[in-house]
């Protein structure tokens, strides 16, 4: 069974006038990491907003279509009960942490679940050491960088144990070498932990070569969706302004001018490494 | 001044002491502290203080509201001496510069007492408190979160302020209808910033299953240990040995003491 | 022109931001700040239009002490963008805030009509005109507040992380925009952490790390160069670190432009195989 599943999903914001996203028919699997992306306003993160249920609980609007997370109808089902599902990991790190020690802020959604104290504790532990930050636990959030705090954002979804977590561009105040550092802690949580993995990203560069499907949205519709190595591929992806990266980019000249390489590569390393054969092979 | 009425983030015995404990002895001070209108007691009330200061290891911070509240005291001061002077029934100017200086002891003290409690009591562990004291959580939360954005709050506005000036905004000079027309520009990105961020912060927290059941847990708990108990039981004495002194024995003035009549 | 001669800046909350910084920026210059979170790159910039006044040294705008000037004054010739725009935004109209700067700097109405007009056009702001600010998207915002700044057209520009959370588009719009203003004479300025962006533009590069420049020079050289990106937490540009990977092939450290690198590679592939 899909851990999530959309059909002809239509919402419009209230007061709006034309819809934020239109007839969105989705399938995703467990354990996959999908890459969302898209150029701004394209609706993205709007349809993240409806996997946890703040569409339409919180921002009411019209939800047309039907949506189904984790065997749950989210119209028929409160945010909370959704919540233990789905995680959602904003973008700006500083409004999603309110308590005034790290470890109470990861322990906050298992407080609000009534949890009892003990489990609580367990649960908390292990979060902040899958993501790295167990030393911190006693200090204040306002005192570490952007990147723990991002760090901190995801171990207090993580402690809830969802089955999905969708992270809405989490990287954007970060910088390239925090970027780098939290894209791999999410990557073992997909990898390591098999949580399914929802990331909206407009840096394709760093991310995209952890993911198993891209999905490119543009004015509300979905455009593309498969593979990153065929999807980067295709000209309407570069045509809308989606952020190619410049090695797909640069993989494509070298083909065209001629040189046998094998892979579409996702990182600097593993076009290196298809040159490099490439000249091997061309050697003999 | 208002340094030391927040929370000092180090380890030390009157930190440990639940919050419940220290607030029953602060209101214990502050009674005793109206009880007596007199120079003397009011002046032991005072030292009697600076022991818990130096357990509690705010001797800086402490000297520092000391020093931030002189302008209020002195402005009690001066009152006090001229409405005794022409309203009360006191006769000799000793008399009413001690009524006077008792005042300022009393307003001191009141400081004092409260600061004790905010420089050793963390917000969190205040929320705490309030929330095992039975008050509803989201009020407890409203609380703590307040406390959290402080700082934020300070530095956007700071942020806002620096934004403006580098716009020409002369926030310094012309007439008070102006200065108070070149607030809209820092007071509107303010409030409009601070309404977005609480959105922001009840997304953020619907989605970590708020309201998801009427009975919270919680990872910390307070519980009153032996030397809670002490710090009450020893501020239900003071208690009760002024409440003593007030109803039986008449408390000389230090003008009798030093005998001095003019 | 921009002189600083070796400030140093202290915090009021005692942390020491800049540790001995002088640089030196001419007119018309396209200069990039970069370097990690906490570096320095905003405390050294609110130097430029007086916001902040050096512990120790001297900045000089034009010559003149900024220590001695109001913030005011130095923004007529230097211009702030902040990052945030909803740090700035007020008003009840684009308009009006477009021109708030321009009332603040005693310009007559006539003036301030024509700027206004000039600056929603380049910014293609015109329809929005009357809007609200803040019914506006962030795209959008974030144009306006740039508008609101070339108003009064300061010969300075400094922009603070102008590309963050921008799509690829805005990005591009952004970098042409950039390159169009200094073409037209203004000096540039901005703090970025982001790579590829200013790989692209290939403005003069100063590279900060905690409080000192660590390194001056052509984006070429100071982008592509490993221990310097190592030093400031920077990433290498892509395609500096493929060609990097390959240098035993003979392959040039310096090259970020995907164009140039496939010359490179086709070229050598033709020698080798002759």
């Amino acid at each position: 069974m899909a851990i999530i599943e959309t059909r002809n999903l239509t919402y419009t914001y209230p007061y709006a006038d034309k819809p934020a996203f239109k007839d969105v028919t989705l399938r995703i699997e467990r354990g996959e990491f999908i890459l969302l992306t898209g150029p701004s306003g394209c609706g993205k993160t709007t349809l993240c907003r409806c996997f946890n249920g703040l569409i339409p609980h919180f921002y009411g609007g019209k939800l047309e279509g039907e949506i189904t997370v984790a065997g749950l109808k989210t119209s028929e089902h409160p945010i909370h009960d959704l919540a233990q599902h789905v995680g959602l990991v904003f973008q700006n790190p500083e409004n999603q942490l309110f308590a005034l020690t790290i470890e109470k802020d990861v322990a906050f959604g298992l407080e609000n679940l009534g949890l009892p104290r003990d489990e609580i504790r367990r649960r908390v532990d292990w979060a902040l050491k899958v993501t790295g930050i167990y030393d911190l636990k006693d200090r204040a959030p306002f005192e570490v960088s952007g990147g723990q705090q991002q760090r901190v954002a995801i171990a207090s979804v993580l402690a809830m144990r969802p089955e999905v977590i969708v992270l809405d561009e989490p990287t954007s105040f970060l910088d390239p070498l925090s970027a780098k550092k939290i894209l791999e802690v999410i990557n073992n949580l997909n990898k390591d932990l098999g949580i399914t993995i929802i990331l909206v990203e407009h840096r394709l560069d760093l991310a995209a070569r952890y993911a198993t499907r891209v999905i490119i949205m543009n004015e509300g519709q979905i455009i593309l969706d498969g593979e990153p190595r065929k999807v980067f591929l295709e000209s309407e992806a570069a045509l809308i302004g989606v952020g190619i990266p410049k090695v797909v980019r640069l993989y494509m000249l070298l083909k065209r001018a001629g040189l046998n390489i094998s892979n579409v590569p996702l990182s600097p390393e593993e076009l290196s490494k298809s040159i490099m054969e490439a000249f091997t092979f061309d050697k003999c | 001044m208002f340094d030391g009425l927040k929370f000092r983030n180090i380890s030390s015995p009157m930190h440990r002491i639940d919050p419940r404990a220290k607030f029953i002895y602060v209101l214990t001070l502050f009674v005793v502290a109206v009880f007596f209108n007199q120079l003397i007691p009011l002046l032991i009330l005072f030292f009697s203080q600076i022991p818990i200061i130096m357990i509690a290891k705010v001797k800086k911070e402490w000297l520092r509201l000391i020093k931030g509240s002189s302008f209020f005291a002195a402005i009690i001061f001066i009152m006090n001496v001229i409405s005794l002077h022409f309203y009360s029934s006191y006769s000799s100017f000793a008399l009413i510069i001690e009524q006077a200086s008792a005042m300022t002891v009393r307003f001191i003290v009141l400081v004092e007492s409260f600061s004790i409690f905010f420089l050793t009591t963390s917000p969190d562990m205040l929320g705490l408190s309030l929330e095992q004291m039975g008050i509803p959580y989201e009020f407890c939360f409203a609380f703590t979160t307040a406390i959290r954005f402080v700082p934020v709050l300070a530095e956007e506005a700071q942020t806002i302020i620096d934004a403006q000036r580098s716009r020409g905004l002369d926030i310094e000079g012309g007439n008070l209808m102006k200065r108070i027309r070149n607030y809209i520009p820092i007071l509107i990105p303010l409030i409009v910033n601070a309404i977005r961020r609480s959105l922001e912060l009840a997304e953020a927290m619907e989605s970590r299953a708020w309201g998801a059941t009427k009975k919270r847990t919680t990872l910390y708990v307070l519980k009153m240990g032996k030397r809670d108990y002490c710090l009450i039981l020893t501020s239900t004495i003071i208690l009760a040995v002024s409440t003593y002194i007030w109803l039986f024995i008449k408390i000389p003035t230090l003008t009798q003491i030093l005998n001095i009549e003019s | 022109m921009i002189n600083v001669e070796d400030i140093y800046f202290t915090y009021p909350n005692g942390v020491e931001a800049l540790k001995g910084v002088s640089l030196q920026i001419t007119d018309g210059e396209f200069v990039a700040i970069m370097g990690q979170n906490g570096a320095g790159k905003t405390t050294l910039v609110k130097h430029f239009n007086g916001l902040l006044k050096p512990t120790r040294g001297r900045v000089l705008i034009d010559d003149i002490d900024t220590r001695h000037v109001s913030v005011a004054t130095l923004a007529r010739k230097v211009g702030f963008v902040f990052q945030n725009p909803d740090h700035q935004l007020f008003s009840e109209t684009v308009e009006d805030e477009i021109s708030f700067a321009l009332k603040n700097f005693g310009f007559d109405e006539k003036t301030i009509k024509e700027r206004v007009d000039w600056a929603l056009n380049i910014l293609d702001l015109t329809r929005y005109r009357k809007t609200s600010p803040f019914m506006l998207s962030g795209g959008e915002r974030k144009r306006v507040a740039l508008a609101s700044v070339l108003a009064w057209d300061p010969k300075i520009l400094i922009l603070d992380e102008p590309t963050i959370g921008q799509d690829r588009n805005q990005k591009e719009r952004l970098r042409q925009f950039i390159l169009q203003m200094n073409h037209q004479g203004k000096t540039v300025v901005i703090v970025t952490h982001d790579i590829e962006f200013v790989a692209e533009c290939e403005p003069r590069v100063i590279l900060m790390s905690d409080g000192r420049i660590v390194a001056d020079g052509s984006a070429r050289n100071v982008l592509t160069n490993p221990d310097l990106i190592a030093k400031s937490w920077l990433l290498l540009p892509e395609i500096t670190s493929v060609l990097l990977n390959l240098n035993n092939l003979g392959f040039p450290a310096n090259v970020m432009d995907v164009y140039e690198a496939r010359d490179l590679i086709i070229e050598r592939l033709g020698w080798d195989r002759k």
